[in-house]
């Protein structure tokens, strides 16, 4: 790919890689070791991988949906990169969960072809911010809780994921602090934004106790040491919060969580209508003209 | 194709006849920060060559940067010419990029170009990560002026990898490689 001529670049004859689509890039674990560790139900390492890809592949759409949208270009960017961070350790997610299942599916199957019953996200990631100050909230909570979570996993015993976890912690520890310090800035700033913050604050945090919630997948997982209980996250989750709510002069996180559900979660693949609507507008392309080039 | 052997990556040995795919790969451009080489850079962490081509190997800066996809046609493209008959890129994850491996030659022409290089990557102690709201410990100064304060004016500039700042002295805005 020439660097002088992006337009060049982009419809590059002696590749196959689409760019303008979004779709052909190489396999991004090309030439990384496949095997499933010893005692490993291979169908619950598929399962994992997509819980944790899917988280950031919706979060990142989300993220995405505000370039344009925020209130400077500088944070324009900020999110945009956030974003694409996100996007990169989906890539990875999904491509190692369509590894070990072994159905030919790639990245691009899995995040294009699927309905929302086969996306194992939790329902967090699907929120729709109605403004920065909620984005914030929003990012604060799903950085935190990811960050904790990516931290444990550098651990596995799967070194892809093991690999994965230990390379998102440096970015995903630059997401919670520009998430925190936006939370800081507006709730110690003016009556106005401070109000603004504490609504929204008020309206996401409420809504954290599924990330917290095992699944049985994770449980197993996480006794055979591949994955983390998510449980195990919450003082870390909690401590930060404090922290931020203290520097932000806004009262302290919820001591309960809400009740969202009757036991459904995203985790088994129910979803609310978010989900259908983000993946209308991702997956529109890739279902109308599935793959097309230009 | 005359070849520049620009340095190999940190810590690879010249083994002998694969230095010259070694430099070749090394060589190459990064597609965002063209200063610099791959081998600048850090992230070629092996070359191979035998009778059926050769295999290099990378790992990537940042999970989602796109510029890895343009460094792998490029990597490919560049031992072609060179005279490579097959070549292949492979991936390693493990362990993670840090900006630690950016040479000190790759440093040197980062300040040349306005860019202010990364300091030492963050070290963590035992327990959770610590969280850094504002002003981090390490200073900035300007690639410009040498003037120690600066700012930051956006944590995340064209790209992922740096972040905007400006100098309190003589204004100018910069951009820094942020530490991973």
């Amino acid at each position: 790919m020439s660097f002088d001529d992006a337009y060049d670049a982009l419809t590059d004859h002696d590749d196959d890689t689409r760019w303008a689509y979004g779709t052909g890039f190489a396999d991004p674990l090309a030439g990384v070791p496949t095997a499933v560790p010893d005692g490993v139900d291979p169908a619950d390492l598929v399962a994992y991988s997509l819980m944790l890809g899917d988280d950031a592949l919706v979060m990142s759409h989300r993220l995405q949906q505000w370039v344009t949208r925020a209130p400077e270009l500088e944070d324009e960017m900020a999110i945009a990169n956030i974003g694409l961070d996100l996007l990169g350790q989906a890539r990875l997610l999904l491509s190692r969960a369509g590894e070990v299942e072994g159905a030919g599916r790639g990245e691009d199957a899995l995040a294009y072809l699927r309905d929302p019953a086969g996306f194992r996200n939790v329902r967090l990631a699907e929120l729709a911010a109605e403004d920065f100050a909620h984005l914030v909230a929003h990012l604060l909570v799903f950085a935190t809780w990811r960050l904790a979570l990516l931290d444990r996993l550098s651990a596995s015993r799967d070194p892809v994921l093991a690999a994965i976890g230990a390379k998102g912690v440096k970015e995903v520890t630059y997401h919670r602090e520009y998430a925190a310090g936006w939370v800081v800035r507006l709730g110690d700033g003016t009556e106005v934004s401070h109000a603004r913050m504490r609504a929204a604050a008020e309206a996401i945090e409420p809504l954290a106790g599924e990330l917290f919630a095992p699944h049985e997948i994770e449980l197993r997982l996480a006794a055979a040491g591949v994955a983390v209980d998510p449980a195990t996250l919450r003082p870390e989750f909690d401590d930060v919060l404090t922290q931020v709510h203290q520097l932000a002069t806004l009262p302290p996180p919820p001591a309960r969580d809400a009740v969202t559900t009757s036991g459904a979660s995203g985790r088994d693949g129910i979803h609310g209508p978010e989900l259908a609507e983000i993946l209308a507008e991702m997956q529109e392309l890739a279902r109308a003209i599935p793959g097309g080039a230009w | 194709m005359k070849v520049t052997a620009s340095g190999r990556p940190p810590g690879m040995a010249d083994m002998g006849g694969v230095f010259t795919a070694t430099a070749v790969a090394g060589s190459v451009a990064d597609p965002e920060l063209p200063v610099l080489t791959l081998a600048d850079l850090g992230i070629i962490r092996d070359v191979r060559e035998s009778d059926d081509g050769v295999v290099v190997t990378i790992t990537p800066t940042y999970s989602g940067c796109p510029a890895m996809e343009a460094m792998r046609d490029d990597i490919v493209g560049a031992l072609h010419r060179a005279g490579f008959g097959r070549a292949e890129v492979r991936t390693v994850l493990s362990p993670a990029w840090t900006t630690d491996w950016i040479s000190e030659t790759g440093r040197a022409k980062l300040a040349a170009a306005g860019i202010a290089p990364p300091g030492a990557a963050p070290r963590r102690g035992a327990g959770p990560i610590p969280l850094v709201i504002g002003v981090r410990a390490e200073a900035v100064p300007c690639p410009q002026c040498g003037h120690a304060e600066t700012e930051q004016l956006a944590a995340f500039s064209a790209t992922a990898c740096r972040e905007l700042r400006r100098c309190l002295s003589c204004r100018e805005p910069f951009e820094h490689v942020k530490e991973i």
